[in-house]
């Protein structure tokens, strides 16, 4: 049950449609639009316009060619194809590929399975900052690397790598270049050419989209090998029927994006010091894990001294607020993040007394005075405690 | 005195079985503010990522979204292993058979667990244990046996402090294991027809050995009788328990083969022919760790009843103590395989006494210096 004062908090987890972006979906839902973007009658070609149309936007965000934009199911999908699809492709020009250990896990996971396949994996560390140093990936650079595989900004604690400079170090090297924007994408303005990227990853529903589309920005004349067979969609690279709905959706979410992207970030910045603020006000102690300087205005990533994760979040979501850790096992459970242990090392406090919260469409400075003030009870309370045991 | 129901939080420890559901709807049903949290002890996550907790978990989210109620996911991995885990391997090096679950309650379901629901901000913690709690007037509680006898879970919760049972709810001792599934089955509940997990929680379903195997080496040896004749090999003494017939390999004329003692310095399980041979039988106990639940140790011998394993009929017995961790228990009969390392656990009629360790037993009545 989702009650009026309920506080939603985890939009890097996933976002709202906007109103705007349903409105676009709903033809291709009702019956209105049915066709099938491959056949060649009309009820095809008003399918398949919507879906061009929604790659003509797509494709302009990020400074790409409309061939450049392969639409898949979503993140996940994008950053597979990518990962595995690079380095299978290019198996007989070299077998290294160079990740962190702070990718979201569709690419580490990905990165585990060429490591199966025979591939050579090479992950690199973070500073303290949460950062990958330009330096640290020059290092790591072989005659025989491939693939170079680097998220723009991280999912936990919103810290921004310094891509384009990684871009520009690679220039010159055969290696191709991926990062996973999906967390950027509704922040940042991105344009391919100047990061010098040779793919790019990003997802619908982060940025107020539907879930269900994502796509993978590939360079022209890049090599992949799919990971599904099938039909002609998506220059093979990504055959089945296309998603309409979503991808309509998808291009919908992001038009309103590019017109709104500078006074989002603004925004959301502003409600996140309001919540710092209020925090601060309360009394309650807390540190910001990785570097202030370098974080996307919309996610932080808090650490509660004295506090304990999982109750936190389960005692938050009681009272009706909604943030996230890391990630949960499959049995629900809580997993120390691996970027916070990436940062800080293993047995950090941090590691298993912080919380992400994340702000987006629909939150205003009042949510984030109830949140702050619900999240100082709470771990005031929870530190007494757990110091008194 | 009235406080609502509404007002107070019961955390439900919830396992996806159906004891456990049917224990989360009857508070729901009652009007408490009901959370429930499966407890994920163990990892035997596969290199897929996936571990047999996961269909569990999701038995529980099924529930709880068919009453209503949020659920969470706690990990105690690291406390099982240390407090549970390696007392059971200790155990069975030291040739006893250990009783993991009453360890488990003590430590990580009514010790780790319960300290959770309090951050979580329960005022109780329920699970789906067939055992009532008796409150007095003056805050103190009786630990009473489950209103099911066949199913009554007192034994493995004997170790259970005053503190801790103050902060419990059994909500399923007052009912017949039967009427519990009529219950699941009335409500729909997706458990409902799930059947009743067996076995020690870790180990599951799976072979004992192999999985002993895994952290304890197992070193053979001879099998002889109490007089020395050799009668065969054993593949390792923490493979057998006192009192087992089974899997022993010694054919022949008379009556069947039992395990009757374990020579930890020869490396020899000791066997014997019947199942009611002197070797196997003992007319005492000494024991340790003595949990007594009443205000304080008794100074005279106490005259009551015990159990020295699940399920068994109560036999009567008298319970002599010197301090908690050197007590002796006199058999009003002799007893049959009373096994090291398992519980012994008091009753005085319906009311658990409390219980401790067994760590050995005397073949005839003695006197015990010291106390009585």
């Amino acid at each position: 049950m989702i009650f009026l004062t309920d506080i939603y908090l985890d939009h890097a987890a996933t976002t709202p449609v906007r109103p705007e972006v349903w409105q676009e979906m709903k033809p291709f839902l009702d019956g209105t639009y049915q066709g099938n973007p491959s056949s060649i009658h009309r009820f095809g070609r008003e399918a398949r316009a919507a879906v061009d149309a929604a790659r003509m936007t797509i494709a302009e965000s990020v400074g790409a060619g409309t061939e450049e934009i392969i639409f898949t199911s979503g993140g996940t999908e994008a950053d597979n194809l990518a990962v595995t699809g690079a380095a299978r492709a290019r198996e007989h020009e070299g077998r290294h590929v160079i990740t962190t250990e702070v990718e979201h896990h569709a690419v580490l996971h990905a990165c585990e399975q060429l490591e199966r396949e025979g591939f050579d994996v090479t992950y690199l560390p973070v500073t303290a900052d949460g950062t990958v140093r330009v330096e640290t990936v020059q290092q790591a650079l072989r005659e025989d690397t491939i693939l170079v595989t680097m998220m723009y900004a991280n999912n936990e604690t919103g810290i921004i790598n310094p891509i384009a400079e990684i871009g520009e170090c690679l220039r010159g090297h055969e290696a191709l270049f991926h990062t996973d924007a999906v967390q950027a994408y509704g922040m940042l303005p991105i344009d391919v050419a100047s990061l010098q990227v040779d793919m790019l990853t990003a997802s619908a529903h982060k940025i107020n989209g539907p879930k269900g589309a994502g796509f993978l920005y590939v360079k022209k004349e890049t090599t992949l090998h799919p990971l599904i067979f099938g039909g002609e969609q998506e220059r093979r690279l990504r055959p089945g029927t296309e998603n309409v709905p979503a991808i309509v959706g998808f291009g919908a979410a992001v038009q309103s994006l590019q017109k709104e992207r500078e006074t989002r970030a603004k925004t959301y910045g502003q409600l996140v010091a309001h919540l710092l603020t209020t925090l601060a006000s309360e009394d309650v102690p807390y540190e910001i894990n990785g570097i202030e300087e370098k974080r996307l205005p919309s996610i932080i990533n808090l650490h509660f001294p004295g506090t304990s994760t999982e109750p936190l979040l389960a005692q938050l979501d009681l009272e009706g607020v909604a943030v996230a850790s890391g990630s949960a096992c499959t049995a629900g459970s809580f997993q120390p993040s691996h970027v916070l242990k990436a940062m800080y090392g293993e047995e950090d406090p941090r590691v298993r007394a912080s919380i992400r919260i994340s702000v987006g469409f629909g939150n205003d400075e009042d949510q984030m005075e109830t949140a702050a003030q619900a999240i100082a009870n709470i771990a005031k309370r929870q530190r007494k405690i757990l110091t008194e045991n | 005195m009235t406080t609502n129901n509404s007002d107070l939080r019961v955390v439900v420890g919830m396992s996806g079985g159906v004891d456990s559901s049917v224990a989360a709807v009857l508070l729901k049903e009652e009007g408490y503010d009901v959370v429930g949290v499966f407890m994920k002890n163990w990892d035997d996550t596969d290199e897929w990522g996936v571990c047999t907790a996961t269909s569990d978990y999701q038995d529980v989210a099924r529930v709880c979204d068919q009453i209503g109620i949020p659920y969470y996911s706690v990990n105690f991995e690291q406390q099982y292993w240390d407090r549970v885990f390696t007392y059971f391997l200790d155990e069975y090096e030291n040739g006893r058979t250990p009783n993991p679950d009453i360890v488990c309650n003590k430590e990580i379901k009514f010790r780790a667990f319960l300290d959770y629901a309090l951050l979580l901000g329960a005022d109780y913690l329920a699970t789906g244990h067939y055992a009532r709690i008796h409150r007095h007037e003056d805050g103190s509680v009786d630990l009473v046996r489950g209103v099911d006898n066949n199913k009554d879970q007192t034994y493995f919760l004997n170790q259970l402090s005053q503190d801790q049972l103050a902060r419990v709810m059994f909500p399923l001792g007052g009912y017949d294991k039967k009427d519990v599934r009529t219950m699941a089955e009335e409500r729909e509940l997706a458990t409902a027809r799930k059947k009743d997990s067996t076995g020690i929680c870790f180990i599951g379903e799976r072979d004992f050995k192999s999985f002993l195997k895994q952290y304890l080496p197992a070193q053979p040896g001879e099998m002889r009788t109490p007089e020395g004749v050799y009668k065969g090999r054993h593949e390792g003494l923490m493979y057998y328990t006192l009192g087992q017939r089974q899997g022993l390999g010694i054919g022949g004329a008379g009556e069947p083969w039992f395990v009757v003692d374990k020579d930890l310095d020869e490396n020899t399980l000791i066997v014997a022919q019947g199942s009611d041979h002197p070797a196997l039988m003992s007319a005492g106990l000494y024991g340790s760790g003595l949990n007594w639940l009443r205000s304080s140790l008794p100074e005279r011998p106490v005259t009551c009843t015990a159990k020295f394993r699940y399920r068994q009929a109560d036999q009567k017995v008298t319970l002599h103590v010197d301090d908690k961790d050197h007590f002796y228990v006199a058999f009003a009969k002799p007893q049959r395989a009373v096994t090291p390392g398992q519980a012994v656990v008091f009753y005085d009629g319906d009311v658990c006494l409390g219980g401790g360790t067994i760590e050995a037993t005397v073949a005839r009545e003695e006197l015990v210096s010291g106390s009585g």
